[in-house]
Order: C-alpha cells, then sequence, then structure tokens
C-alpha cells in the first residue's frame, strides 16, 4: 500500500499551494507503467484529505499508457506492461511514457 | 459586479509561483487596471493561474442579471485552477539528489540492497564485512519494520551499523537515509549498505541517493520474480542469486531467471553466490571494486 504514503504527498503539496483556500478539484497525471494504481489512491484519498484544504475535494485521475521506443529498430510500440518486445524481435525498450507520477493542476 | 465582464468584485486572482509556492494576489479591478485582458477560460501565457468559468463567455454575458441562481453561478464559476505540474515523489527525489552529491563528494559507494525477505541480505552483508573490513571502512544502515537484530549481526562482524525502524512503513525513503547517514557518519572512501525493507514493491519507486540499487534474489524463491515485480528489477544494476549451494535441493532455473531479469532490464549484471559457503562471492567483491572506481568522484579507496 505505497499508494498511502504517494496520496499524503499529494494532499501535502496541494496543502503547500493552495494559499489556504479550499481545493475543489485535484487532477493528476498516473502513468500505467508506474507502480501506483489509482483505485487504491481514490481509496485513500479521502481519508488523507480529511481536516485538510483538499477535504471534499473531487480527485481525477488522468492515467497515461505506456509506450515505448525500440533501441534497436527506433519503433514506437504501446506498453500494457514494463516488459514487452518489438515487432523486431527486440526486447530493448526505452520507456517514454506511463511513468507519470504528477500533480496536474487544482481548482480552488 | 465588475462592469466589464460581469465578474464579482470580490474575487481574486492569485499569481502562483509552482517552484517558490509563492502566491500573490490580486482584486478584480486591479487586475484589469494592470491591463489584465481576461480572456475567460482561456490560458494565461504568463502564469500558471488560468482565471476559468464553468461556461462560456458569451453566454455568461447575455445571461439575465435578476436570474436568481446567477449570483451562486457566478461565484461558483470563479474557481482558480493552478497549474502544478509537480511530481509527486518530488521531495523523496530533492533529498535523495542531496545524499547523493553528499555521498560522492565524500567517495563512499553506496549501495541500496532491496530483495523479498529472507532472501540473506543480512547474511550477504556479513559476509562481506568479515572479507572487507581490512580494507575498506563498511557501514550499513539497516531498514526494518521492527527489532534490532539485523544491525546487532552486522555490528558483531564488525561493521558499523544502524537501524532504521519503520514501523509500518513498507519502504525507505530518502529522508530517513538521511538521518541514518548524519547519526553513522560513515568515512570518507569508504562502503555504505543501505538495506532496505524486505519488499519487492515499493522500495522501486523511492530513491534513497545510492548509487546503485541491488537485487537479491535467493534460488529457494520463484525464479519468475523478476517478471512477477518487473518495476524493482528494472531499478537495479545488479541481481545477485544467493543460495546456490541449496540449487541440487529445490527447482529453480537459473538460466530462466537470467533470462526473465534481461527481459525486464537487458543490462542488468548477474552474480551467483553462496553467502553462507563464500562460493562466488569474490565475484561481488570484483563487482564492489569496479562500481566503486568507477563512480563520478566516488574512488572508494583499500586501505592500505
Amino acid at each position: 500500500m505505497h499508494e498511502l504514503g504517494i496520496t499524503r504527498s499529494v494532499i501535502a503539496i496541494c496543502a503547500e499551494n493552495s494559499g489556504g483556500a479550499a481545493v475543489k478539484r485535484v487532477t493528476l497525471e498516473i502513468g500505467k507503467l508506474s507502480a501506483i494504481l489509482p483505485d487504491a489512491v481514490r481509496f485513500c484519498f479521502d481519508i488523507c484529505a480529511k481536516g485538510t484544504v483538499v477535504e471534499g475535494a473531487d480527485l481525477e485521475i488522468l492515467e497515461i499508457p505506456g509506450r515505448g521506443r525500440c533501441r534497436l529498430c527506433g519503433r514506437t510500440i504501446i506498453l500494457s506492461q514494463l516488459v514487452g518486445r518489438c515487432e523486431c524481435g527486440s526486447n530493448d525498450l526505452e520507456i517514454i511514457a506511463g511513468e507519470e507520477l504528477k500533480v496536474k493542476e487544482m481548482e480552488v | 459586479m465588475c462592469v466589464t465582464c460581469g465578474c464579482s468584485d470580490k474575487d481574486q486572482i492569485a499569481i502562483t509561483n509552482p517552484k517558490t509556492g509563492d502566491q500573490k494576489f490580486i482584486s478584480h479591478n486591479e487586475a484589469h487596471a494592470l491591463g489584465h485582458s481576461h480572456t475567460h477560460g482561456e490560458e494565461h501565457a504568463d502564469t500558471p493561474v488560468r482565471h476559468e468559468h464553468l461556461h462560456a463567455h458569451h453566454e455568461h454575458h447575455s445571461q439575465a442579471v435578476s436570474d436568481s441562481g446567477s449570483a451562486a453561478v457566478m461565484a461558483r464559476s470563479h474557481n482558480r485552477t493552478i497549474e502544478l505540474e509537480k511530481e509527486i515523489l518530488g521531495k523523496n527525489q530533492l533529498i535523495a539528489e542531496r545524499n547523493r552529491e553528499w555521498l560522492t563528494a565524500k567517495g563512499i559507494l553506496a549501495l541500496n540492497l532491496v530483495s523479498s525477505p529472507g532472501s540473506g541480505k543480512t547474511t550477504l552483508l556479513e559476509q562481506t564485512v568479515l572479507a572487507l573490513k581490512d580494507e575498506f571502512e563498511i557501514s550499513v544502515t539497516e531498514g526494518d519494520q521492527e527489532t534490532i537484530h539485523d544491525a546487532e549481526r552486522i555490528r558483531a562482524t564488525g561493521g558499523k551499523a544502524l537501524q532504521i525502524n519503520t514501523g509500518t512503513g513498507c519502504h525507505l525513503e530518502a529522508e530517513m537515509l538521511e538521518r541514518g547517514i548524519k547519526s553513522l557518519d560513515p568515512a570518507s572512501n569508504s562502503l555504505l549498505f543501505i538495506e532496505n525493507v524486505g519488499n519487492l514493491v515499493c522500495p522501486a519507486l523511492f530513491d534513497l541517493g545510492e548509487r546503485a540499487k541491488v537485487a537479491i534474489l535467493s534460488v529457494t524463491e520463484g525464479e519468475d520474480k523478476p517478471l512477477k515485480y518487473p518495476h524493482m528489477f528494472r531499478a537495479c544494476e545488479l541481481m545477485i542469486l544467493n543460495k546456490i549451494d541449496l540449487l541440487p535441493f529445490v527447482r529453480f532455473d537459473v538460466e530462466k531467471c537470467v533470462d526473465y531479469a534481461r527481459q525486464v532490464n537487458p543490462e542488468i549484471s548477474v552474480i551467483r553466490l553462496s553467502a553462507t559457503t563464500g562460493e562466488g562471492c569474490v565475484d561481488w567483491y570484483r563487482w564492489l571494486e569496479e562500481v566503486g572506481s568507477s563512480s563520478p568522484a566516488a574512488k572508494t579507496q583499500r586501505r592500505n
């Protein structure tokens, strides 16, 4: 359940930047290859937000699909998990998207 | 009400600098006086703040002011969107970089050892301290949820050790290591082993400031662990296959395991050893020396 710690960091970032104003919506970017489960973050969000300026805010999670670039032939492929194989047969892939773990914006 | 755009005068515009967290509030009139063009719903190029309306601009102006709901709509419509673009793990990363700078400046080779519980991390460290303590000063930070058993085991071999108990926490974070190294105060040009909490999931996400992560997998576990926990094996520079003395008694396909690890991380190095019998440990010591001498500014020097 590292999502608990992750969610606490999200709340801390929002609280630090809201200038004391109540936060109405928080938008996160979570990559599909990031090892963070959006559902677990949703589960923790209300609990962590309690008693902070984020209490009652809507949580919006944008899931970013995984993409890799083959280091051998340069093709870009969609990755549903960290392990993948390019059409050319190589598994030497550079992950170019899907590892995001960001507080994108918030509405106050 | 603002005659320019119909917005409530009470509303303020906040200018937030996401770098410093500094916030400046300006009133609506001031904003117009400053030439604030107030393009509703559009992003201001020079600030990370968007002055957002829930409805289109023209629709907003054509609304009857006498509409009893309009005041509430307007108040609600003045939500501000603050663009943050902040890494959730940014604070940990910052402290990790500070740790890395400090360790590198002192020429300390710091390695973050990760594995499942019971893979033999502490036994390997005991062996390593016994074998190398005449050549290098060795410090160990032991991460466990509870007990100081592991730190006591390391101390008994002659290494400097500090126990970090995470309580219910399932991994070490950079701040814990920062406190750890302050308290341990490892010597210049020494070796620092950071034994993480036995867990193949979360420690992959948290940089502590180490030179490299090393995964330890014992042959009493499944050979498909690298595929089951790809994040961890992808984050590591080296995989140690421990307890190879038990290979005749267990069903473990070494080649398959190495193949799985390379599917996840084509660049991972692999060392097979037994921390109990000492077989293969010399490869580990050689690896330590190579990595120590190739670290930027971190020339881990022999004692003599």
